[in-house]
Formats: C-alpha cells, structure tokens, sequence
C-alpha cells in the first residue's frame, strides 16, 4: 500500500493506483476530459492536471502514479488557473451552439464549463472548420465540436481493432480522420457506433430518422409498425434519470402506443425466430459437419466486418438475417396478408440499441418482395428524444403490453441483447431438439460474463460441443484467425460487434467517463436482462406458442422452403474500402 | 550542425554507436535522420557499408560475441521528432508524438525495450574522450559543462558558418571574436540561442559565459546550438512572432496547451505586431507564456514561450510600444512602421531612393531626401541600405 497526501487528506491505496483514482477513494472529484479507463489513458488534454509538491510543472492525475509520501495539491490557485486556462482554451476552438447541440445536458465539456465557472472565453481566436460528415447511413461526424480528446480512436483502434479513424494533420489544424480524409461511409468503418459512446461532446451521433418517423405517424395511410430490441427496455429509463439497468418495458409500450404507432411488437419474438432458424440449421450443420464451426449473423457491425476483412470465413457466417430483419419481413408478409393490409402500406419501425441496424436495414438482401423488411430504425436514444418531444411524462407512466399477435416473446429472445445471450438461448432449443428430453438445468452460466472470449463445452446427450462466444470486434478478430488459420476445434460461435453485447450498442444512452469508471454499466445493464429471462413464463424459443402458430399456419418446418426466403439472407465479400469508387 | 557531422564524419558517430552497444549489451542502433538531408543519409549509408566490410559491424564482431547492426531511419521532417519520444515513435512507424514519461527511455524506449537515445553530437565526442581520457576533456570547458560545443552561427554577423568554442566562451568572444562583429556598422541587440525553442540575449549579458547552466539562468537554453545575431534593426515582438509561428506550425498537436495554447500566443502576437494590440493582449499573452511551459506535455511545448517570455523580460518596452503609443521603431511591424528620414543625418547619398522598390523616395543628390508616405509600403529597404542610419 502506498501513503500519500491529497489536499491534506491522507490517503492509502494500492501501488499502481493513479492519483486520479486515489483522489476519487476521498472524494476529491479532478475534472478529466480525455480519459477513458483502460481505453484512453494518454494524459492529453490536460483538464486534470495537479501539483505535487517537488515537481516542477503540473503532472496529468489520470496517468501520474501514486507515490509513497507525495503531497498533491487538486485545487491550489495555481492548478485552478492552469485547469481554467485549458479549458478556456479547448473551448476557444469549439462551436459552443450548446442550445442546438444533440449532447445538450449530457456533455462533458458543458459540464466541466460549469463546474469551472466559466462565464466568458478569455483566449478566443480563428477556430477550425470543418464540413460535417453525413453520408454514412449510420453515423455522422462534426469535427467543429471535436476537441480532439481521441476517445473515439483509442476505442476503434485498442477495443476494436479496426483503425477506420486516426489523429492527421499536426498542431492546431490536428484533427480525427480517414484514409484519405474519406466520409466514413466509404472506409473500413464498422459503424459500431462505440465511438460515439465514446465522445465526450457532440461529434459524433447517430445519423437521424426521428423526423421520417413523425412523417409517417402523421400519415394517416400508412400502418406504423414499432418494434423494440430486447436491450433497449433495461437502458431506455436512463434517458429519464432512471438507475442504470431498470426494466422499463411497460412504460415503453405505453410510451410508443401514446406515440401513435399502430402495433407495437417485440423483437424479441423476432429473437425467437432466429433461435429456431439459427438452431435448426446449427444442427444441420453439426450433423453434416458442413462448414464449422457455424458462427451467428445478428450483429450487422460484426457482418460488415466479416464482408470486409474475413471473406474467407464467409461460409462459416449463418444465413439467418438478423432478429428484427426476421420480424419486419414477418409482419410485411404473414402479419399483412392475415389482417388484409396491403404490405406497402406498412411502415416498420424498428427501435435498436445500434446503430449499424441503421446500415442493415438498407441492404438490398433485406428485402422482401420489394419492400425492405424494416424502413426505419432509431436508436435508444432517438426514441427518448420523440419521447420527451411528445410531451411525455415517462417516469411516472402506466405499464402496458405489447400487442398481439406478435406480442408474446420468450426469455431466450429477451438474453439476446447481451453477450453470450444468443449462444444460450440457441444451446437451449438445440439441445432438446437433439435429445428430444426437457433439460434439467436451462442456465448455461459458464457462457455468460464480462470476458471477451469466453470457451465452454457443452454436454449434448452424449455427445459434446465446443462453443465460443466473442464480444468487441478485437476478439471476433482473433477467433477468426484461428479459423483462418485451421485452429478452432470448436463447433458454435457466436459474435457480436460492441464489447458486452447490445445493451452496450453503439445507440444506447451515453454513459460519462466518470459513470464508466466507477459502476460497471455493462452488468447492471445484464443483469437487468436476465432478471427479465429469470421471470419469463417461457423461457425457450421454441415453445413459444406464437412461433409454432406461425410456422404451422404459414412457415412450415423451420429451415424449410419458404422460411429460407423470408427469414434467411446470404453475405458476401464487400470491399473494405469504397475510395476507388469514389475516384472513378 | 549534427548534419555537418553525419557529412563530414559520419565514422565518428558511428564508432561510438557501435561501443555504446558494446557498453549496455545492444545489438542493434539506430540512427534517425531526417530524409531532407540526402548527404548525410548516403555518407552515413556508405560509412555503415564500410564498417560491415572491416567486420567493424555485424555478427560476432572481431571474433567476440559482440554483434551489433545499425539501420539508418529517415524522418519526415518533423520539428518535434527531435523530442526523445517522439523520435522513438517515428522510427517504430507511428505519428511522431511524444510519449508519456515515465517511462523513461532507458527503462522502455524503442519497441519497448530500455533504450539508449543520444544526439549526434553527444556520440560524436565518445572516440575522443576515449583515445584521449576524461581528463583531457574535462580540462576543456566549466565546472558543470564540460567540453566544446559547435554553434550555427548565423543572423547580423559578419563571419556565418559553424563554430566550435570551449564551453564558457562568452557571447561577445563569440560575437565580435569569432564572429567578426555586427555588420554594417550596426549596434548589437540580441542573441538567439537554442533555436526557435530558445531565447534571446539582450546586450547586457554579452560578457555571459556560454555554459548549459549560464544559458538556463538568463532564460535561454543550448538546445541544438543555433545561435542568430540580431542587430538593432531587429524588432523583438517581431522576432517572437517569427519563432512561435515556427512552433506552431511544428506541434504536434496532442496536448492542449501546446495545439490551441501556442496558436493563441501567436494570434495575440500577430495583433500586437498589426497595430491592433492592447494592453491586454499583452496581459494574455503573458498569462499564456507562463501557463504554458507548466502544462504542456513535452519539451517542445514547454518551451515553446521561451522567445515570448525572454523578450518580455528583456524588451518589455517594446511590447508596450507596439500597444501603448503604436509604433514599430525598427519598422520591423509594417502596419506600425514609421518611416521617416532624419534631416540632419541624411547626407543626400540617394541609396534609398536608388533602392525603393515602389519610387516613394524623392531627392536631389547632395540634399535631404523625403518620403512620399502614401507611397510607402514599409518594406524597410531604405532602412537597411542607408549608410548613414538616416532612416528609422
């Protein structure tokens, strides 16, 4: 343990502990901008610069390690003039249009202006202007808010492993970039979105369909359909100050039925779709020995990833489209032709934690008919916006349901929003499907967690399979090479893009790097997701009874013809950079 | 002047290298260059060459187990890649910015292997030291810098070129002895030492030994051993603008202070020079100068105000001028040039009429010249090319 004093508070804490950290144990709250724990720890930007007594200049506390009797100094006159001129200076070269800024209330700059008394910016001057990057269909850019804190590129870089952005140029014109200085729609771009989690202001959001969706709920012929990913109901209520990880699915129901959306439904039952897909043809699969390990296809980020950088692996990849691609072609095909409504009329709006759903939905593959399975999708945090935009008091809502007759889900479908949660809820159908026996136990604890790769096997009957779950595209990295290159002696993979899965998608609420330090986001949000799975009355896809009425009135067998061209889509290589394109 | 070494000498630099390895168990060097200087990368090239074919290099080097290789790494050109960790980030491949310290190189340098990573001149003196011990080299220079050391000298001077002295030489030694004085008849004013990262040294302290510690006192550094003469037709805030724009230009752009704070620096210096200074311009640019050097993350940013803050605290009145009554006395500043001939030391030579690129000079030979201010546009050309210093 090392000794030290922190404005004169004596402080013990373990060797190897930053004096930020030690600073927090007592309560001495350093303002930081661009740390990022264990993502980001650079000591950049300067906001939480200290003194300790012997040094000369000012030391970086998010970096600066505890030493045996140091004296530090959080808020001396001379760290507090320092601190105030950093951050007079970072705001200097930023478009302070807070009033119109999507981070308005949840900024980390604006907070830090506040808690700096900042009524006025001494060092102003030219700032940097930048054109606003919206071709993507995912995500937008506006470097004129960056204060190049490079959150973003430590994440797509040490947590992704992807490198689509970089710090370029030098000095005052230093910026975060492309290849090539490209739109990140035509660069090797995921669109995870872990980025935007990532940014501490308003540089990067998710590119906006909140205005097409009022469009078409004021329309008075088309068929609204909404839908809500199994991880937006437990991060949903912290757009309203609700604790992290609270169930908040009644309220949203209601929420969206206030809307005025026609039907409400649950991707969760889409969820359940995919599991008896994904299912029946792992087991195909297994028996055939054709192409294992057979690895899942729900996470659009991770499918871009694979297109792009794992052609090879293609083969590997499920043909199942992803849980609300399944459900939106569903409702455009069964739902519509049972309830007479002409499918073009229908409008489906799906509500994602992510925003490379946004990406997806726009695939030529995701198409039925001629319709695009899904014609919306907005994120967590677009639909808090519509939300308070409707004047309405979600805190203090009615619980409702969602509608039928695609309203009733499972917990299986519920577990698919966090990672490992595919992987069981696929383990439960296959397994009983297999034996043909009810299992005993319907937990597999030993694929749930925090770690990045997680190995497990599993016992089938007599038999065993080797199951891998990989979560953060650093890891599907490295369980792709090993079946590049011949190693994986495993039989099921699954992979999804953002590290802990969708509840901690590139579209759920923003959590500051204070809140990430100090709570674990990632499982209170899981836990939430369980407890929903704990208090499921089904808990295994294939039970559920909306399923089997669908398959008999209307699919067939799962797998079977006609579920192949409605619930099944196939992936091919695409090339990770569109540049030449653009040249030619 | 490391330049002149790695043309003129390059086994000098690369027989210390090869004993530093021998000395710390290395079996590999580098040596970073800046691609700019093709000579010195192809005479360094050709030496390495030489030394693999007398076994100087390579495996088990005379018989021994001692191997030891050397690779040549070119930069781009990059100001702050002169900065230990940057430099080790530029030779690894990455964006040369400066890492984190600690830890220090010696502990985790390149490829984060402890490190040892000195300038060419240091190696250069290794051979000589060891074929002529300590002792003779601690005989030459200070108590504390011991030595010679080579100066660029250039600026308002009659003899330029590279210059090696003892250490302790004063300025004016350097100045006047060597340097053949100021040029042109003109009065000194200052020195620059230490590059753009340095600062100046006003006329008082000519008589300063030039010494690491002397040098640190007075607010200037060694740094790389530039050292630019001004004479008195030098305007300081002018002088400051030029350096810090050099920085500018060269940060790196990854701490605040340095990226935004310098450009601020330089906005304010640009004010105060275009005549649209006040006097709180100046009260900011101060409070940046001295805030600076405290936050920044790297020698460069850290020093990057030395030219502010050694003007200021040489040549305030300057500044306040600039602000305070609106002139540039040297002319220097063009939007605060007053240019005016003073009738009783112009003899009516006609060099400035002769010279004035816009003919806003009228004269009869032998008689007091004019000028026709609103042809003026404050080059400053008569200034310099007046025998007399007639015009000011």
């Amino acid at each position: 343990m090392v000794n030290l004093v922190i404005d004169n508070k004596q402080v013990t804490v373990p060797e190897g502990t930053t004096v930020l950290e030690a600073a927090r144990k007592v309560n001495i709250d350093i303002p930081t901008l661009c740390f990022l724990k264990e993502i980001n720890e650079v000591g950049d930007c300067r906001m939480c610069i200290v003194e300790i007594e012997g040094r000369r200049g000012f030391c970086a506390s998010c970096i600066q390690k505890v030493e045996e009797g140091m004296v530090v100094h959080t808020n001396s006159p001379a760290v507090i003039s320092a601190r105030r001129t950093i951050l007079d200076l970072i705001l200097s070269n930023h478009h302070r249009d807070c009033l119109t800024c999507v981070r308005n209330g949840n900024c980390e700059l604006q907070a830090l202006a506040e808690k700096l008394n900042i009524t006025d910016v001494r060092y102003d001057g030219v700032k940097n202007e930048y054109e606003i990057d919206d071709k993507s269909p995912s995500i937008v850019r506006d470097f004129n808010k960056c204060i190049l804190c490079r959150r973003c590129v430590a994440t797509c870089n040490k947590v992704q492993n992807i490198g689509a952005i970089s710090a370029c140029q030098r000095g005052f014109a230093s910026c975060v970039s492309t290849v090539g200085n490209e739109s990140l729609n035509d660069v090797n771009c995921t669109f995870c979105g872990q980025c935007i989690e990532s940014c501490p202001t308003g540089a990067l959001h998710e590119k906006y369909s909140i205005n097409e969706v009022w469009e078409k709920l004021r329309d008075e012929n088309a068929y609204v359909v909404v839908q809500t990913a199994p991880a937006v109901r437990v991060a949903l209520g912290e757009e309203f100050g609700m604790e992290i990880g609270t169930n908040v699915t009644g309220k949203m129901v209601t929420a969206l039925k206030n809307l005025g959306f026609d039907k409400v439904f649950d991707t969760n039952t889409g969820a359940d779709f995919t599991i008896m897909e994904e299912g029946t043809e792992f087991i195909k699969r297994l028996k055939e020995k054709d192409n294992l390990p057979m690895i899942t296809s729900c996470s659009p980020g991770w499918v871009k990833f694979i297109e792009a950088n794992y052609p090879e692996n293609l083969p590997h990849l499920s043909s199942c489209k992803s849980p609300h691609e399944m459900f939106g072609a569903l409702i455009k095909t069964y739902y519509a032709a049972k309830n007479k409504i002409n499918p073009e009329k229908i409008y489906v709006v799906s509500v994602m934690p992510c925003i490379a759903k946004k990406y997806e939905r726009q695939r030529e593959e995701m198409k039925e008919n001629g319709l695009y399975d899904v014609d919306c999708v907005i994120t967590t945090r677009e639909l808090a916006r519509m939300i308070k935009q409707a004047n309405i008091d979600f805190t203090n809502l009615e619980d409702s349901s969602f509608d039928d007759p695609m309203g009733e889900a499972t917990g299986a479908g519920a577990i698919f929003g966090v990672t490992g949660g595919v992987m069981e809820a696929a383990l439960r159908s296959v397994s009983e499907i297999l034996t043909g026996k009810e299992l005993e136990k319907i937990d597999f604890k030993e694929v749930r967690g925090q770690k990045g790769i997680r190995k497990a096997t599993i016992e089938i009957g007599k038999d065993e399979i080797k199951v891998v779950v990989a979560t953060g595209l650093s890891n599907a990295r490295e369980i792709m090479e090993e079946i590049k290159q011949g190693k994986a002696d495993y039989q099921f993979v699954e992979i999804m893009a953002c590290p802990g899965g969708c509840i901690m998608g590139g579209g759920q609420p923003i959590k500051s790097s204070k809140i990430r330090a100090t709570v674990n986001v990632q499982k209170k949000r899981a836990d939430a997701m369980y407890t929903i799975d704990e208090k499921s009355k089904i808990r295994k896809s294939h039970e559920n009874p909306v399923l089997k009425k669908i398959y008999k009135e209307y699919l067939g067998e799962p797998g079977g013809h006609l579920a192949h061209e409605i619930l099944h889509t196939h992936y091919e290589a695409k090339p990770k950079y569109r540049i030449l394109d653009n040249l030619n | 002047m490391d330049r002149s070494i790695l043309e003129g000498d390059p086994h000098s630099v690369l027989e210390s290298m090869i004993i530093a390895g021998f000395a710390i168990g290395a079996n590999q060097g580098y040596i970073y260059v800046r691609a700019e200087y093709p000579i010195a990368v192809q005479r360094f090239s050709v030496a390495i060459k030489q030394a693999r074919e007398y076994g100087l290099l390579g495996k088990n080097i005379f018989g021994t187990n001692f191997s030891f290789d050397v690779e040549v790494r070119l930069g781009a050109g990059a100001f702050v890649c002169g900065e230990e960790t940057a430099l080790l980030e530029s030779i690894e491949g990455k964006r040369g910015q400066p890492r984190i310290k600690p830890p220090y190189p010696a502990n985790a340098g390149l490829w984060g292997k402890p490190t040892l990573i000195n300038n060419v001149e240091t190696y250069a003196n290794i051979t000589r030291i060891i074929l002529n011990g300590a002792d003779w080299y601690s005989s030459i220079g200070t108590e504390g810098s011991k030595g010679t050391k080579v100066f660029a000298l250039g600026g308002n001077v009659v003899n330029v070129g590279l210059v090696e002295v003892p250490m302790g030489t004063t300025l004016r030694e350097i100045v006047y002895d060597i340097g053949g004085g100021i040029p042109n008849g003109r009065d000194f004013k200052a020195a620059q030492t230490g590059g753009p990262s340095g600062g100046c040294i006003p006329k008082e302290h000519l008589d300063t030994p030039i010494d690491y510690e002397s040098l640190k006192q007075i607010g200037s550094m060694m740094g790389s051993g530039g050292l630019i003469i001004m004479d008195d037709t030098k305007c300081m805030v002018n002088l400051a603008k030029f350096y810090l724009s050099f920085t500018v230009d060269e940060s790196c752009g990854k701490c605040t202070p340095c990226r935004i704070g310098t450009k601020r620096m330089l906005e304010l210096l640009e004010k105060i020079s275009g005549g649209e200074g006040t006097l709180e311009d100046v009260e900011k640019l101060e409070e940046l100068a001295n805030s600076i050097p405290k936050t920044a993350i790297c020698g460069l940013g850290q020093s990057a105000p030395n030219p502010v803050l050694s003007t200021f605290k040489y040549f305030r009145e300057e500044y306040l001028e600039h602000v305070q009554e609106k002139v540039c006395k040297t002319g220097e500043c063009k939007a605060l040039a007053k240019i005016q001939i003073h009738e009783d030391k112009c003899k009516g030579c006609g060099m400035c009429k002769r010279n004035c690129p816009v003919e806003a000079i009228s004269g009869e030979p032998g008689k007091i010249h004019h000028i026709d201010e609103t042809k003026c546009i404050k080059c400053g050309t008569c200034i310099s090319v007046c025998p007399f210093h007639a015009i000011g």
